[in-house]
């Protein structure tokens, strides 16, 4: 991500196409490297993974606010269904307040999905469970521009048993708050760190 | 697509060199074993006898060769200590003996140095109840190519016995899982066909899914999260350029070359629970949509002749397969009816076969083809957890991602489109999913 928006700065002058722009792939070695300069970015990652040691490691530092609901950060979904319910409706709400009153606060909607089934669509499913915590949130007076979508399908379970339990743990959006270090690069021209965005930390 | 000098104009800014993933250390590297599964009834008894080799050549061509035909679940081989002599020509084969030994056909052959500095590998498929040479033929490559050499020996072979063009000498890419919480990472591979010769053309902390090939074998485009967020990625696999062709908002996903080369096929959301499908021509960015349903639409693949495009879309409330030319206006055509999900489709090479994930009525999602002039849907395997079918270029055979059993690490498997032989790759460490089986080459 660092690096990212290193190229970016660099790019966006001289080509004016945040879009067209990438970054070569790593070495194993620079990897490592660029993971532990790009911390926050790499808890950011784990908003609502689990903390005994799954896939995405532990989860020290969440960014993001964290009283009350607002430490929640994971919405479960039934099978084959995108349909908001029980306490994930009130999270969904706390965080949706949360953005309303705090305009310079930016989220992250990651879609998630159990292993079964074709990847690809397992992808469109998790969109669907993204789209509808975002609709959620943009009817509760968050705005568009707080929140970026995406959806990881399967590729990203908090669970990697293959079983109902693990299957329930995995259909999920996590809520993950960006830092200004994290954002994504949408243009150039927002590529510079805005301190006032940061969330506080409670 | 004939690659750089048509793609640079195109793509526009920028081209990464991968040497890195060379460099990684080997216990990062999954290597593949091959477990054969199934096999028709009655293989076909052949001798592979070692051949008469080159001073400079460590390779057993006639090894490779054996594993090849053996994997296919098509033939059985005589094992080399009862073979009755050691023949490198067809003048040397006493036929009586090996027709004793019960084998139908005896392959001999040797490897030379030629003039040039590189080896020849030539030999001899006999049929022992006729004494007749059934195919002969010579190839010349560098000695590191002698492993393809051997496996283009497999091919005619394969062919003159069975009438199956052989796909031995072809690659595979697929998405390698290795390491755990904070040191996992995904990895594109690309590999001979039996798993063999691993390259490792991107590493990453994230995600990588969707390997597909190019027409002419030259390049891959996948999917990868590199940011958090989608991408498509086009790369070239032998030199590791690449260039970035999608970074839209929401999915970016699902590329499908064209059978042309020069357009992908991508699933893009936008800010929006129903991804359709588009498809970009890589040489001007131009975007066409070709999808409208309020669904989800994705997982195009194209029909052989270019002008359609399968897909999967939820827009009668699951997953089927649905046909729609990409010809402005065009209405799609429901194509899979049995059963409530039916997902992944991937035409055949000669655009007869269907092959999709489907689930069954027992809740296991297996492989399963569908006659796309008859009709008639055959489910190949058994699940629990398939996905991802991928025809070989032969289109005799598919590779598949499997969870077989309960709790196993995702493997590669193969089965014949008649559902009679298959085998299985399995990681030596780490999971392997979403095989893409690429197209002959020259």
């Amino acid at each position: 991500m660092y690096r990212r928006i290193l190229v970016l700065t660099l790019l966006a002058g001289s080509l004016g196409l945040a879009a067209c722009a990438s970054h070569p792939p790593k070495p194993s070695a620079s990897q490592q490297a660029s993971s532990s300069q790009a911390g926050a970015e790499s808890q950011g990652a784990q908003g609502g993974a689990n903390a005994n040691g799954g896939p995405f490691g532990n989860q020290s530092s969440i960014p993001g606010p964290q009283q009350g609901l607002l430490g929640q950060r994971t919405i479960y979904f039934g099978f084959d269904s995108s349909v908001i319910k029980g306490q994930g409706t009130a999270i969904v709400a706390a965080h949706a307040k949360y953005l309303a009153d705090h305009p310079n606060a930016r989220v992250r909607l990651e879609g998630n999905t159990d292993e079964r089934g074709s990847p690809e669509y397992n992808i469109g499913l998790g969109m669907r469970r993204a789209q509808s915590v975002r609709e959620a949130m943009l009817l509760q007076g968050a705005s568009a521009d707080q929140i970026t979508v995406v959806s990881y399908g399967a590729e990203r379970p908090v669970d990697p048993a293959h079983n109902r339990a693990a299957w329930a743990k995995n259909r999920r959006v996590n809520i993950v708050y960006l830092t200004p270090n994290n954002q994504p690069p949408v243009a150039p021209q927002q590529q510079t760190p805005r301190q006032q965005e940061q969330p506080p930390q409670q | 697509m004939k690659s750089t000098p048509r793609m640079a104009p195109l793509l526009r800014i920028f081209l990464a060199v991968l040497t890195a993933a060379w460099l990684l250390p080997p216990a990062a590297r999954a290597q593949l074993q091959i477990q054969i599964t199934s096999g028709v009834t009655n293989p076909v008894p052949i001798a592979i006898v070692p051949f008469a080799e080159a001073p400079t050549d460590s390779t057993d061509v006639a090894g490779v060769v054996q594993h090849d035909l053996v994997g296919s679940g098509r033939f059985t081989a005589i094992a080399r200590n009862r073979m009755p002599g050691t023949p490198t020509q067809a003048a040397d084969v006493k036929f009586a003996d090996w027709k004793a030994a019960g084998s139908d056909y005896v392959v001999v052959g040797r490897v030379t140095a030629t003039a040039g500095g590189q080896l020849a590998v030539e030999f001899n498929l006999l049929n022992t109840l006729t004494g007749q040479s059934i195919a002969r033929q010579r190839f010349v490559g560098t000695a590191a190519a002698l492993r393809n050499a051997a496996h283009r020996v497999s091919d005619v072979i394969y062919q003159a016995i069975t009438g199956i063009r052989g796909a031995f000498a072809t690659r595979i890419a697929y998405v390698a899982v290795v390491g755990q919480g904070a040191t996992q990472r995904f990895q594109l591979v690309v590999a001979d066909a039996d798993g063999y010769n691993q390259h490792l053309i991107l590493q990453s902390r994230f995600p990588i899914m969707s390997p597909t090939w190019s027409p002419d074998g030259q390049w891959i485009a996948y999917v990868s999260f590199e940011n958090h967020l989608s991408a498509i990625y086009v790369q070239r696999v032998l030199t590791g350029q690449r260039t970035m062709v999608s970074e839209r908002a929401g999915i970016n996903g699902a590329p499908a070359w064209s059978p042309g080369g020069h357009r992908l096929a991508l699933t893009l959301s936008g800010n929006s629970g129903h991804p359709q499908i588009y498809v970009l021509d890589l040489r001007n960015q131009h975007l066409t949509r070709i999808t409208h349903a309020p669904a989800i639409n994705t997982e195009a693949d194209w029909a052989p002749d270019g002008k359609s495009i399968y897909f999967t879309s939820d827009r009668a409330g699951e997953p089927q397969i649905y046909k729609i030319g990409i010809a402005p206006g065009s209405m799609p055509q429901r194509i899979t009816f049995t059963d409530d999900y039916n997902a992944g489709p991937h035409i055949s090479p000669d655009g007869k076969l269907l092959a999709m994930v489907t689930r069954d009525h027992s809740g296991n999602y297996c492989i399963a083809v569908q006659n796309l002039a008859t009709g008639e849907f055959r489910v190949l395997t058994h699940g629990p957890l398939d996905q991802s079918p991928s025809f070989a270029p032969n289109g005799a055979t598919l590779i598949y991602a499997a969870r077989p059993g309960n709790g196993s690490a995702g493997i590669l498997a193969t089965i014949s489109v008649d559902g009679l032989t298959g085998l299985t790759l399995k990681p030596t460490q780490g999971e392997v999913r979403d095989p893409a089986w690429g197209p002959f080459t020259k």
